[in-house]
């Protein structure tokens, strides 16, 4: 008997494709919100701060709980994907998504909102003297200097979302090649009493975010210098 | 002629200055720590928006209130050196010098960098990090930078203050070289007399964000009423070694008023410097001084009696030819050589400081 047999490989491969995929995104998302955090004064940056927090403390079953009755079809979003046509997102590929992002948004966005505080006014001033545009001296002062946050920042939602497991239960289900992630898998086995097969899952993802932790220690290390 | 005209409450002190600046030369903005100069060149700069404020530069208009109008800061044809170094880490010190100047687009960008990396003698730094190198070098690049845009006005705040002494003393060459060779006007923030005296042509004394004085550095180092210079009211001559004694170790230094003797540094004969005479330095006799130990006496004429910090002690201003000397002496002994304006005197100084 193989190690890994194919419901194992195949949940490994969604669950780095759903990683990935949420990382990328994240990123995306993150950036704008985390610089609008970290320079602005208006009064809503406490609240929306307080919100984009929100995640980090919420239990996971609350937080899937919302997004399934979002998603669902009495929902606001699930109404809205119902009448384009998509169907509801719940126990979906898409849906897991939506759910990874909304849990990990802290974890992005705190590094670089901080990395971004950390650069000061001072660059971007300069940037400014130097005939650079807000949007210029973005790309080209305050995005590499926030590097060393912004790598944090994919680094830890990769590996958030490879652990999530209650948000992938409440949304996602338990569908094989859909929504099932190594964490379920994991209890699915377990659930069977298939140790043997919940053991290497286990172990594996047990390494994965060691050496996870440690290229963090590494990259905080060596992250505030730019000498080479 | 450059004008600049600011308003802007502050939670101490309101914000009210008026200045003409002139088209070249170095106009330091000289004040205690607080007295708004920091808050002066930004506002010019547009990293502070004044409430009112009328800023004109080289025939463009920067800000006009009354007529609606503000550029942004990166819209200003201007350089900005800040008092600690502001280069950009991630990039090395040849794209923090050319950083400025793809995005000028001026003609002759390429060659105003060239002269201002000639001129800071920096040309052997230009593959290091910011972070290889040190305090004086950083903010040589960074004046660089902030040339190669060819700005219409240079400001640089306290540019020398994050510096220690021995490297101030490295960077002024290189700033007095600016002023002598390049017609961009400068205006310097600094509370330091030695920056000011050595580097100023023009001079505003700040208070609480107001305009004290202002006008030639000769004019309002001898002015006598500014408390800001706590006691280093000074004359500031500007002369050319014309001999040098190698016996006694001294060089002449003649000026429009008469000549000087100063201890040889080894400057060549034809050299332009630059002296400070302190008042506290500078006595004052009716006789032409015989058999004295001071070698410098000069003829002149009392311009003005000025009151001084202490009620026991004035400041004489002297005319010598065309340079203006300032004395500090005791009240008494105004009163009993009845030292009183158009009277002629001997001035006689102690002790001259080659600042520059």
């Amino acid at each position: 008997m193989a190690v890994l047999d194919d419901g194992a490989w195949q949940a490994i491969w969604l669950t780095l494709e759903l990683a990935g995929l949420t990382t990328v995104l994240l990123l995306v998302i993150a950036t704008p919100l985390a610089w609008w955090l970290s320079q602005t004064r208006s009064r809503w940056r406490a609240p929306i701060g307080a919100l984009v927090t929100l995640p980090l403390v919420l239990p996971p079953t609350v937080l899937g709980f919302y997004l399934l009755v979002l998603m669902g079809p009495q929902g606001p979003l699930g109404q809205l994907t119902l009448a384009l046509g998509w169907g509801t997102l719940s126990f979906t590929f898409t849906g897991l998504l939506i759910g990874s992002i909304v849990f990990s948004l802290p974890f992005a966005v705190q590094p670089i909102q901080h990395a971004f505080e950390a650069i000061g006014p001072r660059p971007l001033e300069a940037a400014a003297t130097l005939r650079a545009s807000p949007l210029d001296a973005f790309f080209t002062v305050a995005l590499p200097l926030a590097r060393p946050g912004l790598l944090t920042a994919a680094i830890l939602s990769f590996a958030h979302t490879v652990g999530e497991f209650g948000v992938v239960l409440m949304i996602g289900g338990n569908i094989p090649g859909q929504t099932r992630v190594v964490s379920t898998q994991i209890y699915g086995h377990v659930e069977a009493m298939e140790y043997a097969q919940a053991h290497w899952l286990a172990g594996g993802m047990v390494a994965f975010s060691f050496v996870i932790l440690l290229c963090l220690s590494l990259l905080k290390r060596g992250g505030g210098s730019f000498v080479r | 002629m450059n004008r600049v005209r600011l308003g802007l409450p502050r939670a101490e002190y309101d914000l009210d200055v008026d200045l003409a600046l002139p088209a070249r030369g170095i106009t330091v903005l000289f004040g205690a720590s607080g007295s708004g100069k920091t808050s002066v060149l930004r506002c010019v700069a547009g990293l502070e928006r004044a409430r009112e404020g009328f800023v004109r530069i080289g025939g463009a208009v920067w800000q006009d209130d009354a007529g609606g109008v503000f550029l942004p800061t990166w819209r200003r044809s201007l350089g900005y050196v800040f008092q600690e170094s502001s280069l950009f880490e991630h990039l090395d010190v040849r794209r923090n010098l050319e950083y400025g100047l793809r995005r000028a687009k001026v003609e002759g960008g390429r060659a105003a960098l060239d002269e201002a990396i000639e001129l800071l003698g920096i040309r052997a730094l230009l593959a290091r990090r910011p972070a290889q190198l040190s305090g004086g070098e950083r903010q040589r690049v960074a004046i660089a930078r902030a040339l190669a845009t060819r700005p219409q006005l240079l400001l640089l705040d306290e540019p020398l203050a994050s510096l220690d002494l021995p490297r101030r003393r490295e960077i002024m060459p290189w700033l007095e070289r600016l002023r002598d060779q390049l017609a961009v006007p400068m205006l310097y923030v600094t509370h330091s007399i030695d920056e000011l005296s050595r580097l100023a042509d023009e001079v505003v004394v700040l208070d609480k964000g107001r305009a004290l004085a202002a006008g030639p550095v000769g004019a309002v180092l001898v002015q006598g009423d500014l408390p800001v210079l706590a006691g280093e009211e000074a004359a500031v001559v500007e002369g050319v070694i014309v001999e040098r004694d190698a016996r006694w170790h001294l060089a002449s230094v003649r000026f429009d008023g008469g000549s000087l003797f100063v201890r040889d540094g080894g400057l060549e004969t034809g050299c332009r410097v630059r002296l400070r005479v302190l008042a506290q330095d500078v006595s004052l006799v009716l006789d032409a001084p015989q058999r004295s130990s001071i070698q410098n006496h000069l003829p002149g004429i009392v311009d003005a009696v000025l009151a001084d910090s202490h009620p026991s002690q004035a400041l004489v201003r002297v005319r010598c030819g065309a340079q203006v000397l300032v004395s500090r002496v005791t009240r008494k002994s105004v009163d009993e050589l009845g030292i009183r304006p158009a009277l002629p005197v001997w001035v006689q100084v102690k002790s001259v400081a080659v600042v520059a």
